[in-house]
């Protein structure tokens, strides 16, 4: 680690595998609300178990995504980090910002939390993903200024990287597009279009230049490919990123009072928004194929091309299989939008994040280059735990999905009610709650990597 | 990729590639914006319906409940729900006030809000509301 002020990244990357943790324990408990239905309840129905689950995830992301920054950044700058105390008060301000929040979600109904909050005053409360009560909104709003008031001072006095560049630009539009959640108008239909501005945008928008920055940094850093190339490379993955993601925006306005032009604009690019993913796989590869030295650190390289494959399969393939509109009449809002969004936000944002943590964390922790092998083996382990579980959770949540929209939107007539379907395909749930519990186990061990090993020396780097 | 193709041909790309489609992504929503009063029911959106998107969001049904097919799949479709059940605004106020509040053993439940007769009323009248805004036709069938 050349600057010390990278430091400051660990406390970033501790939170966000805490929460990660968390999330998870709260998705265990909702797989169970689906097979037995009354699972803590009255005490956890699952609206506040899907609540903590989902919000937990975006803030580990967003402490994973800050973390990275503050890694990285003044890394590619090659500077200190403009204002090492700054960050550091961030963090705790919104570490306490999403521990109070997610404690209001478990402690006190939804409604009081609404009330207490004066969410009256604005409301911008009870949308799926933001939930959170309006000053928590209007706290993430300061974090996200400061954040990036000493992230670009850091960039403008130091070295312009291409690298940089990119992440900054995906960084603005995550906090510019956010500010779409501060409009709720009365009117659902244009309430639902504008929200979209905040989730689509995100996750198949200005994420995805998060994504292909931090990958093409690990790349860069453990293959030692010329720079010049992984660049290019770049580049052109977050122009079919955004020229097919922005247009493909409109796949969520086919069926929600929206004009039925979207149902073009929408499928035909949203169909194209595999290319990004695609390209984004072939580079990991390539690049890995054509290092110039091994790298000790191999549970880095791992996360790194595990994140290109698991984002085009989960982003990628299983987004295109349900984004046609003659397809999306009959799959919209079942189970094979959730089998979705689960590999999609595990292989692209989940696996990127831990990727960045794998490559940096030995260093952070006073390693040169990478932990002891012993502790790389237990981290590969939780890989391979972690990813099948999660393939398998998607497997099992597609096929529910599957023979739901079968019996509950294409027998015409004889269509059955939802619940009747739920209880028909109960045994998919049971799977996918044994793979989810597999995947805790994976977590557990992904944890647990980080104290094996560290009295043994460091990997060798290979010859 | 090849040599011919340079680092700034592919940042020339991405910078005029993403302007040109966000400026569409703006245009045309520009233009669906002008023309959702053709959709969206706008005439029917009372004071009572306004009321129940409020109470509708307070208690979070999206976090169990889809709403034309947005939200989660725990609990069933309600952007149909008022057709469901037989255009009835009394049948969905009973629904909704006689949940048990231990919840019925071995099953999903929604919980008890305890809501107000006005409250009642007023989610009544905004899930009437949705469900006579044009959304092409979606869901297939009254299930949802």
């Amino acid at each position: 680690m050349k600057y010390t002020s990278q430091m400051v990244a660990k406390p970033y990357f501790i939170a966000a595998i805490a929460l990660f943790v968390g999330q998870i324990l709260f998705g265990v408990i909702m797989g169970m609300q689906y097979v037995v239905g009354d699972f803590l309840f009255p005490e956890i129905p699952f609206n506040v178990a899907r609540m903590v689950h989902t919000n937990l995830l975006i803030v580990w992301l967003l402490f994973g995504f800050m973390g990275a920054a503050y890694y990285m950044v003044p890394d590619e700058a090659e500077t200190e980090l403009h204002s090492p105390l700054l960050a550091k008060v961030m963090f705790w301000i919104f570490l306490a910002a999403g521990v109070v929040t997610i404690l209001g979600y478990l402690l006190v109904p939804y409604a009081t939390l609404a009330e207490i909050t004066m969410n009256d005053l604005l409301p911008t409360m009870g949308r799926e993903f933001l939930e959170q009560p309006t000053i928590i909104k209007i706290g993430i709003v300061i974090v996200a200024l400061a954040f990036l008031y000493n992230i670009s001072m850091t960039i403008l006095k130091g070295r312009k990287t291409v690298i940089n560049l990119v992440l900054l630009i995906g960084l603005v539009g995550l906090a510019v597009f956010f500010l779409f959640a501060f409009y709720n108008p009365s009117n659902i239909v244009l309430d639902k279009l504008f929200w979209w501005f905040v989730v689509h945008l995100w996750v198949e928008g200005v994420w995805e230049l998060i994504l292909g920055s931090l990958l093409a940094y690990v790349l860069i850093k453990t293959t030692g490919v010329d720079r010049e190339v992984i660049e290019k490379w770049l580049y052109v993955i977050i122009a079919m990123a955004l020229i097919t993601g922005l247009i493909g925006t409109g796949h969520h306005f086919f069926w929600i009072g929206t004009p039925g032009y979207w149902q073009w604009w929408g499928s035909i690019f949203s169909a194209l928004e595999p290319i990004p993913f695609f390209m984004m796989t072939i580079f990991a590869f390539n690049m890995v194929n054509k290092r110039r030295r091994q790298h000790p650190n191999k549970a880095a390289v791992l996360w790194a091309l595990g994140c290109s494959v698991m984002a085009f399969l989960g982003a990628g393939v299983w987004g295109f299989m349900h984004t046609l509109s003659f397809v999306n009449y009959y799959t919209h809002g079942s189970q094979i939008t959730a089998a979705h969004g689960h590999m999609a936000f595990y292989g692209a944002y989940v696996m990127i994040v831990l990727a960045i943590i794998s490559y940096a964390m030995p260093m952070l922790n006073g390693r040169k280059a990478a932990n002891s092998m012993k502790s790389q083996v237990v981290e590969m382990w939780s890989f391979w735990l972690m990813t099948v579980s999660m393939v398998f959770i998607t497997l099992f949540l597609t096929a529910a999905g599957i023979l739901q929209v079968y019996l509950q939107r294409m027998n015409g007539d004889a269509s059955l009610p939802f619940m009747v379907i739920q209880d028909k395909i109960e045994i998919f749930y049971w799977m996918r709650e044994g793979a989810g519990i597999i995947f805790l186990i994976g977590l557990i061990v992904y944890v647990a990597s980080f104290f094996v090993g560290r009295d043994q020396p460091e990997a060798e780097m290979p010859k | 990729m090849s040599q011919g193709f340079t680092k700034s041909m592919a940042r020339n790309i991405f910078y005029g590639g993403s302007m040109f489609f966000f400026l569409l992504l703006l245009v045309l929503t520009f233009d669906t914006v002008k023309s959702l009063p053709k959709t969206d029911n706008r005439e029917n959106l009372t004071e009572q319906v306004v009321k129940g998107k409020h109470v509708w969001e307070n208690n979070n049904c999206i976090g169990c409940h889809t709403l034309m097919g947005e939200g989660a799949y725990f609990a069933p479709e309600l952007g149909n729900v008022y057709k469901r059940m037989g255009n009835s605004k009394e049948a969905i106020i009973a629904f909704i006030k006689f949940r048990p509040k231990n919840g019925i053993p071995g099953r999903r439940s929604m919980p008890q809000f305890n809501l107000t007769d006005d409250e009642l009323d007023a989610v009544a009248e905004f899930l009437k509301y949705v469900s006579e805004i044009n959304n092409q036709n979606w869901p297939p069938n009254i299930q949802g």
